[in-house]
């Protein structure tokens, strides 16, 4: 339970993270709030060359509001996020979600881009990206791309960044004007790993839900403008396509279960925000 | 840039407890044992050791953290608080330790330092929480003891006295 050794590179600016990440590549992993970093060190499940710590950065640090979306930097912890005050406003998705995002002890450190960075199927933030539309800014030494949250997210931790790139920011749609946001997620104490999470998105014409937990990847739907009979029917067919799979702590049958119940509340309740 | 290489031994500097300190670590040491094992403050405890259990949750530059998610190369520079720099005088405990002695809000007392240095750092926040909001916060800690309720109970009486205490002034 004690990490294997590694140099400590201590980045000041982001020319020096790439600098770094073009010589270990994927001997290296970047650092930035440890949440889920450090446990994969002292489990040994990774055991990387070096790390590179990138809180240092000032140019990382920043929430920034663009025309049409909020840039969060990759050295934003998800508590000063969750603390911003514009945040309902800009974000009501992510205002509802990063309550749940572990603890208040350890949001205090974990970032938003090192839980996008991490993959994990059952995390509340890749979750809301994807039901946003939201894009990743990678930049590397040899340049600098966006990608969808949908194309990001390949696999069960897996994603499309390649081993120079460093995950510089998110890129968060704003609110849309006449849209309902709402999230849901079910788990045996708050701030353990979903079981499973919902988000919703209504607007005068389309139903969008998302789910994450069930499988590899948080998963995403667009019902189009839906009654209530053809809603349940839509959530149980999105609830076999998931392929879901029993676990330690649900069965698959109960996972579809919490899909189709907890996809309606929480459609229902986006639908009450539209206001 | 600096570069700390995997197989020596480096300086790391801090407040700790109001007074600066200093030690040494190969980065890949974790703050928890860089406290117990470096500078000998043994009240941080280690349980999971990953994060989940929350025993070894100390204040990392006024916020609640937990010092085996941190390097202590990464703490270099930062101000630390720890179990040990609660009590305001020595003999004397805070009205938090106080009020969990006078609950039994605590058993085998594996787990209370930890929560301590998360409920000290809640309560200078959140001076009036309510008993929901006290128990999803205290959600990041595991008490194998007391089922929480007298937790919960010291730390609303805590916060009470706390609040009495600040109004008198």
């Amino acid at each position: 339970m004690k990490p294997a050794r590694f140099d400590y590179i201590r980045a000041v600016d982001v020319a020096e993270a790439h600098a770094a990440l073009a010589e270990f590549g994927n001997d290296a992993r970047v650092l930035a709030g440890g949440q889920t970093l450090m446990p994969m060190l002292s489990m040994r499940l990774v055991r990387p060359k070096a790390v590179i710590d990138i809180m240092h950065v000032p140019t990382l640090r920043g929430i920034d509001v663009g025309g049409s979306d909020i840039r969060v930097g990759a050295g934003v912890r998800q508590a000063e996020l969750l603390a911003w005050p514009a945040l309902g406003e800009a974000l009501p998705l992510l205002k509802a979600a990063l309550p749940w995002v572990g603890h208040a002890q350890t949001r205090s450190r974990g970032t938003v881009c090192g839980s996008v960075a991490h993959a994990d199927p059952s995390a509340e933030i890749p979750l809301c990206l994807l039901a946003l539309d939201a894009s990743i800014e990678l930049s590397s030494r040899r340049g600098r791309r966006r990608v969808k949250a949908a194309d990001f997210f390949t696999g069960m931790m897996t994603t499309a960044r390649a081993e120079n790139e460093l995950i510089e920011a998110v890129h968060i749609p704003k609110m849309q004007q006449g849209a309902g946001y709402a999230f849901r997620e079910f788990g045996r104490r708050h701030g353990d790993f979903a079981i499973v999470a919902c988000a919703a998105i209504v607007t005068g014409t389309n139903v969008r839900f998302a789910v994450g937990g069930v499988a590899d990847t948080p998963a995403l739907r667009d019902f189009g403008a839906v009654d209530d009979t053809a809603l349940a029917d839509a959530l149980d067919a999105f609830a076999w396509d998931l392929d879901a799979r029993d676990d330690l702590h649900a069965t698959a049958r109960y996972r579809r279960e919490l899909v189709r119940q907890m996809g309606r509340a929480v459609i229902e309740e986006a639908r009450r925000c539209r206001g | 840039m600096p570069r700390l290489s995997a197989d020596q031994r480096h300086i790391v500097r801090f407040t700790l407890n109001g007074r600066a300190i200093e030690g040494q670590a190969e980065p890949r040491m974790l703050l928890t044992d860089f406290l117990r094992h470096e500078l000998g403050f043994t009240g941080t405890h280690v349980g999971c050791e990953h994060g989940v259990c929350g025993a070894c949750t100390i204040e990392i530059n006024g916020v609640p953290a937990r010092a085996c998610l941190t390097l202590a190369v990464q703490a270099d520079g930062a101000n630390i608080r720890t179990v040990e720099g609660l009590a305001p005088a020595q003999g004397q405990l805070s009205v938090l330790q106080e009020a969990f002695r006078r609950h039994h809000a605590l058993q085998c007392g594996f787990c209370t330092a930890g929560i301590l240095m998360s409920l000290d750092n809640y309560l200078r926040k959140e001076p009036d929480p309510s008993e929901n909001d006290l128990r999803e916060f205290l959600s990041g800690h595991i008490c194998r003891c007391t089922g929480y309720v007298p937790i919960v109970a010291a730390a609303m009486d805590a916060a009470r006295r706390l609040r009495e205490a600040s109004s008198d002034v």
